[in-house]
């Protein structure tokens, strides 16, 4: 039992669990299934952009992609332009999605490696680009997503959304190659002490070219998704996962400080992330308290988790 | 030409091509009225690019800066101008608060990216439940001084100008500034000369959080009116802002009249592209330009002197 | 200022007295029983090989380290409690000038005054602080072309390290009465070094004194009135300059020899690498990169092993492996099991699509906790679990058990116990009869004495190629330190 509490993911899921618990409580326990089914939906999309950023912020210090919500952005709204509702065109469509996800990673790694600046600042940069493509190519309209897309993100299985089996594939696959695979061992070997990695013939470069370029992929196959779910890309509709993004890896217990990264926890950290909104709206508390709180839960785990690896 | 004179030379170079620009295509511009409009708004960036600088001369980065500029515009359109005790007293404890949340930083030794993030969140959730809905009013001082309309020169510049000259004094010519910039420069040093480098980074957090106040203030006054959501983009404008006034990211080098214009630029280059008839949708675009192109032309001649 | 009569050899009052100081770092002597007084007016040249204990001697002056036990009391000291490490040497009056630059390079020359000039006026700090550094500036170094508005950053090492001399020797609110300069010429030219000697000896005529490190011993025998010679931790000597002559100098510092067991000499293979520098190796050689420690040895290193990797493509079989010796920067990968860590190397070699080898592993890991003998009894525990031998142990390990024909090893003995060396040294000579090549970085003699050609490396290039019998303490003490006068 210690053993299973000293899983640094686990408190992510006891927190989720604690917020379901209290708001079933208002409600006298009705609508549980509904609850669920809803937090699985809107947590997929945390989780696939939370795998991304958790290998990026795995890299070390000064590691972050702030381009997610950008790219998210605008490879919903080329590829629900592309598509036209035309449902022929939905694998196109989605092709037309991860290429715009490639193509950003790479020019997000290529001003890092080029123009030698820090990753928080080159991300940056490049997301004020992408932003304005999308805006320019956006010109207000909302174009719907092709039925059958728009049915498939939008249901599922009993008790099991598309969308969650989805993010739940891509996270399996993320552990895979965390634990199993050459390139999750150089991502980890990175972050804890770039130096010593290349010194152990690590391609330093490669590996992170690899996965600035994954972050981007898998930010755009959210922004594909996520207009399709809600009928149609907005310029907004990135925005809240730049900082969600960066807080289910934090509170899902992989390391700030990088070369530790723990995927079952940001499944966990995303259903948290929206089962304590519901539990606050059940309780009649405002977006306020909630992000309040939310920043507080993000601080005091930061300064717990700095703790625990000092005295490590 | 030493790399200091580039430095400083880079940011007016971009700045006068950008208005140089703006007059050719808009030569209404160039009129009392013009630069007012063209600059308004300048002043509350500038003061949170100030505030950024304060941040990254001591070798970190805020990622709430935005937030933090809209929940004091929040307090100063509600709290300051219904109970103008409270709302003092408010903003004071922002301040204070800031300088702690360095502290802790530095003595926990926590990644300052994360832990202001985390921050960013709770000044945008004190923000919502002080105005959920945008309203509120400036004081009228606040407003009376922030439309002023003095001889010659447009309000917008004196202002601009005064930030940048007191600024400067502090932080290049006061001993304290000195020792501010000496932390980003070489923590060590100062340590074993018995500098207690926790307060000093408590120092350069509660300037930060000082500038933003003025900021959100600045802001109020300008629009009339706050939301929440009212400086979001601050955060992003005063990293670049910093950035293109010869601000490095580490090893406190900033420039306070570089952050000053840096953030000008960035204002100017908004409008510029209205000028060009150009849709208003590559305004965020044209600003990632800048600060890209800027960036890069500081990597060659950095490289072309490493190669002399 | 006290006035005295250093011509007559009559000595003026202490500035700093050790008695029986000690210093260790856990197990670790690094200063046993150090008795020294310091006079005013005197010049003391302090000499030792590395590790002999230099730096740990003038860190328990200048109070950054404390003293395990012994007694150190500073001239003008008031009885009752005082101001304890740094800020007590400071308020004496000792004053440190350190190779790892202690200056601001975003800071001009006349701001970093005042970082260790606490006490400064507020207003009018800026003409005070541009005067006083000038001031310095022209009194030590005349004709030095700073202009104290120059950024730190944009001049030249030998001038920061020339701003930093002067800031040492500057007048601010107490004046300097201890001056120690740690290898204070390594970046300056000769001219300027001269310069900088005749100040020394202003200094001390006025009453100063000058604690001076160097490895030009034309140097010392000329700024110095007396020489302090340590060995492993003591104070060996302790005599006036004139007692000294270069050669007894040199025996001083040197180890009691341990008669050197030479192997018979192995025929080598053909040459596998040769560096602009000179360095070069054949297959099967143990080659000896010796020399005082930061004289650019562990650099060669580092590059020889980038150019010859990719940060871009993993070779299934490395050209070279590196054994780090700066375990936390360079080799340690601290969230990682023993076993991790080991097998990093190997990784690649031993992966099929993509995938690791974890039953490849785990026998490596097996395999090599036998044969180097890693102390734990379960290779899933965290690295840091282990002793810094054992650590280092691991990194030995993770290079030997790839199949890089070239291992680099940058100084990878320090903090290794007696036994553990000899095991690794047997096994680096089996690894060498089966044709590998070792490039080997040492600060130890006797670790020198096992290669089968030396590279003695003074401020960044060879200066001198021993082989065969002339590998002797003797011949790399004599290449390691200036012999000639500052001439050169």
């Amino acid at each position: 039992m210690t053993g299973f509490l000293q899983r640094p993911w686990i408190w992510a899921y006891l927190a989720a669990a604690a917020a379901f618990i209290a708001t079933m409580y208002v409600s006298g326990g009705q609508g549980a299934g509904s609850l669920a089914y809803a937090a699985l939906t809107f947590a997929a999309f945390a989780a696939i952009v939370g795998v991304g950023q958790m290998f990026v912020i795995t890299l070390g210090p000064g590691n972050v992609d702030l381009s997610i919500p950008a790219t998210m952005t605008l490879a919903g709204t080329l590829a629900l332009k592309f598509m036209a509702t035309d449902s022929s065109l939905i694998l196109p469509g989605l092709g037309i999605a991860l290429g715009v996800g490639l193509i950003c990673g790479i020019v997000n790694f290529a001003l890092i490696l080029l123009l030698r600046i820090p990753p928080i600042i080159a991300t940056l940069a490049a997301s004020f680009l992408f932003q304005s493509v999308a805006i320019w190519s956006n010109r207000g309209l909302r174009i719907k997503p092709p039925a059958p897309l728009a049915d498939f993100s939008t249901g599922g299985l009993p008790g099991l959304p598309n969308l969650a089996l989805v993010a739940i594939l891509i996270a399996i696959a993320a552990w895979v190659l965390l634990e199993r695979g050459l390139a999750g061992r150089w991502i980890l070997a990175i972050g804890q002490n770039a130096r010593a990695a290349q010194l152990s013939g690590v391609p330093v470069n490669a590996v992170r070219f690899g996965v600035y370029v994954g972050s981007a992929v898998l930010a755009a196959l959210t922004g594909f998704l996520l207009a399709s779910f809600s009928g149609g890309a907005n310029l907004n509709m990135g925005t809240e996962y730049m900082l969600m993004s960066i807080a289910v890896v934090v509170i899902g217990g992989s390391s700030i400080g990088g070369g530790s990264s723990n995927v079952p926890g940001i499944w966990g950290a995303s259903l948290f992330m929206f089962l304590i909104v519901s539990m606050l709206n059940s309780y009649g508390l405002g977006a306020g308290v909630r992000l309040i709180l939310t920043g507080c839960i993000i601080v005091t785990v930061v300064a717990f988790a700095s703790k625990r690896s000092h005295s490590a | 030409m030493t790399r200091e004179h580039l430095r400083f030379m880079l940011p007016i170079l971009s700045l006068s091509i950008l208005l140089v620009g703006v007059f050719y295509l808009q030569p209404r511009a160039m009129s009392y009225f013009g630069l007012n409009l063209l600059f308004n708004l300048a002043i509350p960036v500038a003061l949170a690019t100030i505030a950024q600088m304060m941040i990254i001369m001591v070798n970190d980065i805020d990622l709430s800066i935005g937030t933090f500029v809209s929940f004091c515009a929040c307090v100063t359109a509600t709290l300051v101008q219904d109970t103008p005790l409270l709302g003092y007293t408010v903003l004071a404890l922002a301040i204070v608060g800031y300088a702690a949340i360095g502290a802790v930083i530095h003595i926990r030794g926590l990644p300052a990216i994360v832990v202001t993030l985390g921050m960013s969140f709770v000044w945008a959730g004190l923000a919502v439940l002080l105005l959920p809905s945008p309203g509120g009013s400036p004081p009228p001082w606040l407003r009376t001084l922030m439309t002023m309309k003095p001889p010659l020169v447009p309000f917008a510049i004196i202002a601009a100008c005064v930030i940048a000259a007191v600024t400067h004094l502090f932080i290049k010519r006061s001993s304290f500034g000195v020792l501010l910039r000496g932390v980003g420069g070489n923590e060590r040093a100062l340590e074993r000369s018995g500098w207690s480098i926790v307060w000093l980074k408590a120092a350069a957090y509660g300037l930060a959080g000082l500038f933003g106040v003025l900021a959100g203030m600045a802001l109020v006054g300008l629009t009339t009116s706050a939301d929440a959501n009212i400086a979001l983009r601050y955060t992003l404008l005063s990293i670049a802002g910093v950035i293109l006034g010869g601000g490095e990211f580490t090893g406190g080098r900033v420039s306070p009249i570089g952050a000053v214009i840096g953030a000008l630029t960035l204002t100017l280059a908004a409008s510029f592209l209205s000028f060009l008839r150009l849709s208003s949708d590559w305004q965020i675009g044209a600003q990632g330009a800048i600060l890209i192109l800027v960036l890069a032309v500081r990597l060659l001649v950095s490289r072309r002197e490493g190669a002399a | 200022m006290p006035n005295n009569d250093t011509m007559s050899g009559t000595l003026g009052v202490p500035v700093v007295a050790l008695g029986d100081v000690h210093k260790s770092f856990g197990p670790v002597h690094a200063l046993s029983g150090a008795t020294l007084t310091v006079h005013a007016g005197e010049c003391i040249g302090l000499v030792g090989h590395n590790g002999a204990g230099k730096s740990t001697l003038v860190n328990v002056i200048n109070g950054r380290l404390e003293p395990t036990s012994g007694d150190l009391a500073f001239a003008g000291e008031t009885p009752g409690q005082p101001p304890k490490g740094a800020q007590r040497a400071a308020r004496a009056g000792v004053r440190s000038v350190f190779q790892e630059l202690s200056l601001c390079p975003n800071l001009t020359v006349a701001e970093n005054l005042r970082i260790p000039y606490r006490t400064m006026p507020r207003w009018g700090w800026r003409a005070l602080a541009r005067k006083t550094v000038r001031a310095a500036l022209d009194e030590v170094f005349p004709d030095h072309g700073i202009t104290a508005r120059t950024l730190v950053g944009d001049l030249p090492l030998a001038e920061r390290q020339m701003v930093e001399i002067a800031i040492a020797f500057s007048r601010r609110d107490s004046d300097a009465r201890l001056v120690i300069l740690d290898e204070p010429t390594s970046s300056l030219d000769a001219a300027i070094a001269l310069q900088l000697l005749t100040h020394i000896r202003r200094f001390c005529d006025s009453g100063g004194a000058v604690i001076f490190i160097s490895h030009m011993l034309g140097e010392v025998f000329g700024v110095a009135s007396r020489i302090v010679v340590m060995k492993d931790g003591r104070i060996t000597e302790d005599r006036p300059t004139k007692g000294f002559t270069r050669a007894t100098l040199v025996d001083a510092m040197g180890h009691v020899a341990s008669a050197a067991t030479r192997t018979t000499s192995r025929d080598f293979g053909a040459e596998v690498l040769r560096l602009p520098n000179g360095l070069a190796a054949r297959r099967g050689e143990v080659v000896g990169l010796a020399g005082l420690a930061g004289h650019g040895q562990a650099e060669v290193l580092a590059d020889f092993f980038f150019s010859r990797s990719s940060t871009w493509h993993a070779r299934r079989k490395p050209h070279v492996a590196f054994v780090a010796g700066d375990r936390s920067r360079d080799g340690v990968l601290p969230l990682w099991s023993i076993l991790r860590n080991l097998g990093l190397m190997t990784l690649r070699e031993h992966s099929s699509r993509g995938m690791v080898d974890h039953a490849q592993e785990r026998a490596i890991g097996d395999t090599w906790r036998e044969r180097i003998k890693i102390r734990t009894d379960d290779m899933t525990n965290p690295i840091l679990s282990l002793s810094g031998g054992n650590q280092q142990k691991v990194l030995f390990a993770r290079a030997l058990a790839s199949s890089a024909p070239i291992v680099v090893m940058d100084d990878p003995m320090r903090g290794v116990d007696v036994g553990t060396k000899k095991e690794v040294y047997r096994m680096i000579r089996a690894e060498a009869e089966q044709g590998r090549t070792f490039l080997w970085y040492s600060t130890e003699t006797d670790e020198i004495l096992e290669c089968d050609r030396v590279f003695v490396f003074r401020n960044g290039a060879v200066s001198a190629e021993l082989t065969g019998d002339a590998i002797t303490e003797e011949n790399m003490l004599r290449a390691s330190f200036e012999m000639q006068e500052a001439a050169e």
